[in-house]
């Protein structure tokens, strides 16, 4: 650990990216550290009351959110679960890239990380769509109907209480997808600054806090996939 | 700035992240009663530890680093612990009704 702080500080004066309030390269990437950390603590609390308010319902309604659950495709889930687990290796492969300064493999990784992230949108937009021409989509008219599920006799009595579900699922899913999208942009970003020969082993803040992003992204997906996906799948007929 | 994780780590993280993915798919397919639910939330937390501490490489962060970390979880828990403490409590007046 010693090694490479020394090494910092005696290239420390050279770097055009060191800002002038910082005293050296290594205290300027640890408070864009703490920074980027206090910024996914907010987007903890974002995520998390949705967390909350999903947990009150599914407490008020547990017979109805399972019953609800059929009607998603956990196989869809679960690819997109591995996609978005293979796209956190590439983007930790881009951040070690950048640490050990090998510029094409950071572009290289950065590249797929993007086309796992894209892999991720396209799969859920085939979701999405499943849902509408299923008539799955709560709000409209005609699409309340949630009882062609025979594992669940009762479940022609829950379609308000079903739409709930359906109403976390695409608000949490949806508003997972848009930080997606965002992290998309975040990677075009640090790509075309890699190809700029921005970053170099003392300097890549910027890939380091968009990975702490993209990483927390994968977080929620991780809580996402068996709370929206998985409930009451034991009695899925397989 | 830090001690760089080799390959070899990054690769069975993520094999050990893929595993348990599809272990939860499918113990989600044995009906367990209650405890279908406790499983699977442990493997999300487990799965989520991995991934702070290898991929985010929150281990050889600044100790300020680590604190925050911690802290968010903490008012997390305050957040979702008052959270549920009101609507568990609600039905405890007399009449059902607070107001």
């Amino acid at each position: 650990m010693t090694e490479p702080h020394s090494a910092v500080a005696e290239h420390a004066e050279h770097s055009p990216y060191l800002r002038h309030h910082f005293d050296n390269m290594e205290q300027q990437f640890d408070s864009a550290t703490l920074g980027m950390w206090v910024f996914l603590l907010t987007e903890i609390m974002f995520f998390g009351g949705m967390f909350g308010a999903y947990t009150v319902y599914r407490s008020m309604y547990p017979e109805a959110f399972a019953s609800t659950s059929m009607h998603m495709n956990p196989a869809f889930g679960a690819a997109n679960t591995a996609v978005l687990i293979v796209s956190s290796l590439t983007m930790a492969l881009a951040v070690r890239s950048a640490r050990l300064g090998k510029q094409q493999a950071l572009q290289m990784f950065l590249i797929l990380t993007m086309i796992f992230g894209i892999a991720f949108l396209v799969i859920k937009g085939f979701e999405y769509h499943e849902h509408w021409v299923d008539m799955k989509v709560p709000l409209f008219s005609g699409h309340w109907d949630y009882s062609n599920t025979p594992e669940f006799p009762h479940q022609a009595q829950y379609s308000h209480q079903a739409q709930i579900l359906f109403c976390f699922y695409f608000f949490m899913t949806g508003f997972h997808a848009l930080h997606m999208l965002v992290g998309v942009g975040l990677m075009t970003t640090i790509l075309m600054m890699a190809r700029r020969g921005i970053f170099s082993t003392n300097y890549f803040t910027p890939v380091e806090i968009s990975g702490l992003y993209w990483h927390f992204v994968d977080i929620v997906w991780i809580f996402l996939f068996p709370l929206l996906y998985l409930i009451g799948n034991a009695r899925k007929l397989i | 700035m830090h001690s760089v994780p080799s390959v070899r780590t990054y690769v069975i993280v993520w094999a050990t992240l893929t595993f348990f993915t599809f272990a939860t798919y499918y113990i989600a397919q044995i009906d367990l009663g209650q405890w279908n639910i406790v499983i699977a939330l442990l493997i999300a937390f487990f799965k989520m530890s991995l991934v702070i501490f290898f991929f985010m490489n929150l281990k050889a962060e600044s100790p300020l680093t680590k604190l925050f970390a911690a802290g968010g979880f903490f008012w997390m828990i305050l957040l979702l612990g008052q959270f549920f403490v009101d609507y568990i409590s609600r039905d405890w007046m007399p009449g059902g009704k607070m107001w």
